[in-house]
């Protein structure tokens, strides 16, 4: 995710100080992953740079009185940012697609290979429902959306399991 | 004193004709847990089920309900463990459609012998804590697929059974109302710490589980007796 555009998207609804903005973020976004501050001071520096935010100093200086504000041309980088649809992933470079077919051309035992994946799947799939049933709203968007994936994962696993023996007929020696 | 699973099936067989559903299956199910049967369509997992339910009578091989052999019960004997221990929930279709929802969630109840007020209290309770007590005057024909789900597992809660069978319980509703029909049912069956038996080819429906069993070509995948 981009932190950057994050963190000056939270600007957008007024200025903020270096420690507000990295509670804000990791309320809203940081999940998991909280930001270090100076993540957040190197950003801002470098926004500052390009123009996307302006400093408001207050009395009595020092780096924790600084406010920082966004730009016109910030709001423009946002608005640009939030409108352009995401690429989406073309999942083709798959490690367990070739974990299956060196399996199969090796001998090895590909089900298995399979199953083992099946059920640390499921185990993450666990620990993410459970978030999300002892969660809020944020919670549940969020674990959703790693849900789904799983499940992909987990449905193109279940189709090859039901592949594996035209497979081993094409790859094996 | 060391804990004894509270459903055991061990080297089940079962043929449908020519075709064999059950080839050796074996499945340990222990009190309060919740036990998901994966495993593509045809594998054996809903036929497994229901022999764990006393509802089909395997070939050959044995189901133990808490030491006891089902397979060697009459079949009154069969159902009177079904109407005490046992709650099921199917894919639809389970309440009678002329009953009210309350009448229906009360029926157990009623069948073993509570009378008609605090049946109908009960009922109205579970209705309640499944989040639909406000359905509880409707018919079944008249509510939505996922409320008539919520009241399905409220009737098949409501007598506290031991073992919850759940054969694709979310099968005929769209992701949001299956997920809520699952967090619900799960919740509850944990707080009475029934223990839940569920089919499903769902991964994300599986995740509400504690462990899983895989099923396929009948037999269930090594691994998971669990505990």
């Amino acid at each position: 995710m981009s932190v950057t555009f994050a963190l000056l998207g939270l600007l957008e609804n007024g200025p903020r100080h270096g420690y507000d903005l990295k509670r804000t973020y990791d309320d809203t976004f940081g999940r998991d992953r909280a930001l270090h501050y100076g993540q957040v001071y190197s950003t801002m520096a470098r926004l500052l740079k390009n123009g996307l935010v302006e400093v408001e100093s207050e009395p009595g200086d020092g780096p924790e009185r600084k406010r920082y504000a966004i730009t016109h041309a910030g709001i423009t980088d946002v608005a640009e940012w939030i409108g352009r649809p995401e690429k989406p992933e073309p999942y083709l470079q798959s490690t367990l697609y070739t974990k299956v077919v060196l399996a199969l051309m090796t001998g090895r035992d590909a089900d298995e290979v399979l199953d083992s994946q099946r059920a640390e799947h499921l185990r993450m799939m666990r620990e993410l429902t459970r978030r999300k049933t002892d969660g809020d709203l944020a919670d549940e968007l969020i674990c959703d959306h790693a849900l789904f994936h799983l499940e992909a994962d987990l449905r193109w696993l279940e189709l090859t399991a039901a592949r594996l023996d035209r497979l081993a007929a094409r790859v094996r020696p | 004193m060391t804990e004894q699973p509270l459903l055991v099936a061990e080297g089940l067989h079962l043929h449908f004709g020519e075709t064999k559903a059950l080839d050796d299956a074996s499945l340990h199910i222990w009190p309060g847990e919740v036990v998901a049967l994966m495993g593509p369509s045809g594998s054996g997992k809903s036929t497994l089920l229901h022999c764990l339910a006393g509802i089909l009578q395997p070939d050959s091989g044995r189901v133990a309900y808490h030491g006891r052999d089902l397979t060697a019960m009459s079949d009154s004997e069969r159902s009177a463990l079904r109407r005490g221990e046992f709650g099921f929930v199917f894919q639809f279709g389970q309440l009678v459609p002329e009953l009210t929802c309350v009448e229906n969630v009360a029926l157990p109840l009623r069948l073993s012998g509570t009378g008609r007020r605090e049946a109908h209290r009960t009922a109205t309770d579970w209705l309640e804590r499944l989040e639909v007590g406000d359905v509880a005057g409707k018919r079944p024909g008249q509510v939505s697929g996922g409320q008539g789900q919520r009241v399905a597992v409220a009737r098949a809660l409501v007598s506290r059974p031991r073992v919850v069978f759940a054969d694709e319980p979310t099968g005929a509703l769209d992701s949001l109302n299956g997920e809520l029909v699952m967090k619900l049912f799960i919740t509850a069956a944990r707080d009475t710490g029934a223990a839940v038996v569920l089919v499903t080819h769902e991964a994300r429906v599986a995740a509400y589980s504690d462990r899983e069993a895989v099923v396929r070509d009948g037999r269930v995948r090594e691994q998971e007796h669990a505990r």
